[in-house]
């Protein structure tokens, strides 16, 4: 796609985004700012250096991860653990909580602070088993009539002899099927690093949202790289080739929205990005929350059947 | 690590024919050669050690259809170039390079048939387009092929053999993960089965998605079916490896698979599955 057609499409989604009932009010007003400002950027050509810092800010240490937005977002927050057959992935968090008043039913991906936890929850890296985690949660959704919501935070599936032994293929395809048949409103937000089949996994919403320096990719920049530059040190031309970035994944039809970050990337201020991402999440449920069951199914299904561009 | 074990997800990429690789009619687990029409004959099973080379759609298609029965589908549908992307080639300068080298518009080939009486809708991918990788239009593609069958309440066959998802279409070949997903689905709905045969190789975005939700799954011996390659899995985790990681055999050993099926005897199978499943659907 050229600039000028990238440009135009930006425009639309731009005037688009006025008429949607989801953008009235101050809140939506700052959106329709934020994208104003992506488009005058465009203007002046979206660098490779901007699409990398995305990387950079998506991977930032201080970041703020799922329990970061659960302990300021939620109240009433219950963590439920383990699969009921092998193990409790500590990679995929799950839980019940309080949004505004009304239950919802909640699977995130959990990087950890430190090192020990890091090792703990594999890097944000689920196994098979934190899939099957987050189906067994989705069930829950679906018998009692909550809202499922979803952040995804995670390099990718974690690649182990063990995850492959487990199934790993077949429970993130699992993963996504149980979300394609839920009759619940769902919604997903990419908070940080959306890497792959691990990421998509739990992201087959009605409504993915993405956080303004997220990234969502089909493979890891250096994983890209090493195979196709043969060199993983080439990851930030991978990275300028494949655009990760939250405004060429709206651009593509990928994501339904981008959620504003504090100024300098939601690590500055992890009160302020709960709030923003808070807020969002909320008003996504309540565009939902009238839909008849089958009616969200159906069109769940139809956007991502209408996904991709071919000739 | 055996020298049959290939990791597609790194040499598969147009890595060229170098002087160490072995001519492709040499039969990698026991050296003995064929000539391409001996190959033809046996079903590109080597004669000795009953190793299963790379079978293309259209011979595939060849072998389980009833003979002429097979109408293809959706041919037209080709790869864009959304992304403009460039690596050391440009994406849309490896696709036509794709098609002269296959024949092929695509990495599937998608279309009705009916096998022993029995119609069915057939997706069968192709390895040699692209490493059998999935964008955009492989997606739309076996979405398409999922319709058809609904529109005609026939059972679906799909042969997959894949690198995985296509990375020169970035996102929007994740994209095509739930996509296949929901069509799978939509299939199911309509009570229609889809009945899954798993080539070598069955990896990353096409085993995490629709490859995985067959009713029954089917696999060739040998094939490597897994999420990530032995390559990756040794380089990320330092892990020793099993013997047979991620082949055909130990995945049906830890329950992923319902039979390991040689080819010679696939079509028997299907047949005696599509008796099975004779009259299901709205």
């Amino acid at each position: 796609m050229s600039t000028e057609e990238q440009e135009l499409n930006l425009r639309r989604r731009l005037s688009g985004l006025s008429r949607l009932p989801l953008l009235r009010g101050a809140r939506v007003s700052g959106e329709a700012d934020r994208l104003q400002r992506q488009l005058d950027r465009l203007q002046d050509e979206s660098t490779d250096e901007e699409i990398w810092r995305s990387v950079e800010l998506a991977r930032h240490a201080e970041r703020p991860y799922t329990l970061d937005y659960v302990t300021r977002l939620l109240d009433d927050w219950v963590e439920l653990h383990g699969d009921r057959g092998r193990a409790d992935d500590g990679a995929l968090v799950t839980g019940i909580g309080k949004l505004d008043g009304r239950t919802i039913v909640l699977a995130g991906h959990q990087k950890g602070r430190d090192v020990k936890e890091r090792l703990d929850r594999q890097f944000g890296m689920a196994y098979p088993e934190g899939y099957l985690k987050a189906m067994r949660v989705m069930e829950i959704a679906e018998r009692f009539g909550f809202p499922f919501v979803s952040l995804v935070d995670t390099p990718g599936a974690y690649p182990g002899v063990a995850a492959e032994q487990h199934g790993q293929g077949g429970a993130i395809a699992r993963a996504q099927s149980a979300m394609a048949r839920l009759t619940v409103p769902t919604v997903a937000c990419i908070i940080g690093e959306g890497g792959s089949g691990g990421a998509v996994a739990i992201a087959v919403a009605d409504r993915v949202l993405m956080q303004e320096n997220a990234i969502y990719s089909v493979i890891t920049p250096e994983g890209c790289a090493a195979i196709l530059w043969r060199d993983a040190g080439e990851a930030k031309k991978a990275a300028a080739a494949f655009k990760p970035d939250a405004l060429h994944c709206l651009d593509l039809g990928v994501i339904d929205a981008v959620v504003p970050e504090p100024e300098g990337g939601a690590h500055v201020d992890h009160a302020a990005a709960a709030a923003l991402l808070g807020a969002a999440i909320a008003e996504s449920l309540a565009e939902l929350e009238d839909v008849p069951g089958e009616e969200l199914r159906r069109r769940r299904r139809a956007k991502f059947r209408g996904m991709g561009v071919f000739a | 690590m055996s020298e049959a074990r290939i990791d597609i997800q790194v040499e598969h990429r147009h890595a060229p024919a170098g002087a160490d690789r072995e001519h492709p009619n040499t039969c990698p687990k026991c050296g003995s050669h064929y000539r391409d029409d001996e190959l033809a004959s046996t079903l590109q099973v080597c004669p000795q050690c009953g190793h299963h080379f790379p079978m293309h759609a259209r011979a595939r298609i060849e072998w389980y259809a009833d003979e002429g029965s097979f109408i293809e589908e959706s041919a037209g549908v080709r790869s864009d170039d959304p992304l403009a992307f460039f690596d050391l080639r440009p994406y849309a300068e490896r696709l036509v390079e794709a098609e002269l080298n296959t024949g092929l518009g695509e990495a599937i080939v998608v279309g009705q048939a009916t096998i022993d009486g029995h119609a069915v809708e057939l997706a069968i991918m192709d390895f040699a387009f692209m490493g059998g990788s999935m964008g955009s239009a492989v997606g739309e593609k076996f979405s398409r092929a999922c319709d058809s069958a609904v529109e005609r309440a026939t059972p679906l066959i799909a042969v997959t053999s894949s690198g995985g998802a296509r990375m020169q279409e970035g996102i929007l070949s994740l994209m095509q993960l739930p996509k296949t997903v929901c069509a799978v689905e939509d299939l199911h709905e309509a009570r229609l089965p889809m009945f899954v045969v798993m080539a070598h190789p069955t990896t990353a975005g096409v085993l995490a998605s629709f490859a995985s939700l067959g009713d029954v799954t089917l696999a060739e011996p040998g094939a490597l079916i897994a999420f990530t390659g032995p390559r990756v899995v040794q380089q990320t985790t330092r892990e020793k490896l099993p013997e047979d990681f991620g082949l055909a055999e130990q995945n049906l050993r830890f329950g992923h698979l319902d039979a390991i099926v040689p080819r010679s005897e696939q079509r028997d199978y299907l047949v005696r599955l599509l008796r099975l499943f004779a009259g299901v659907g709205v």
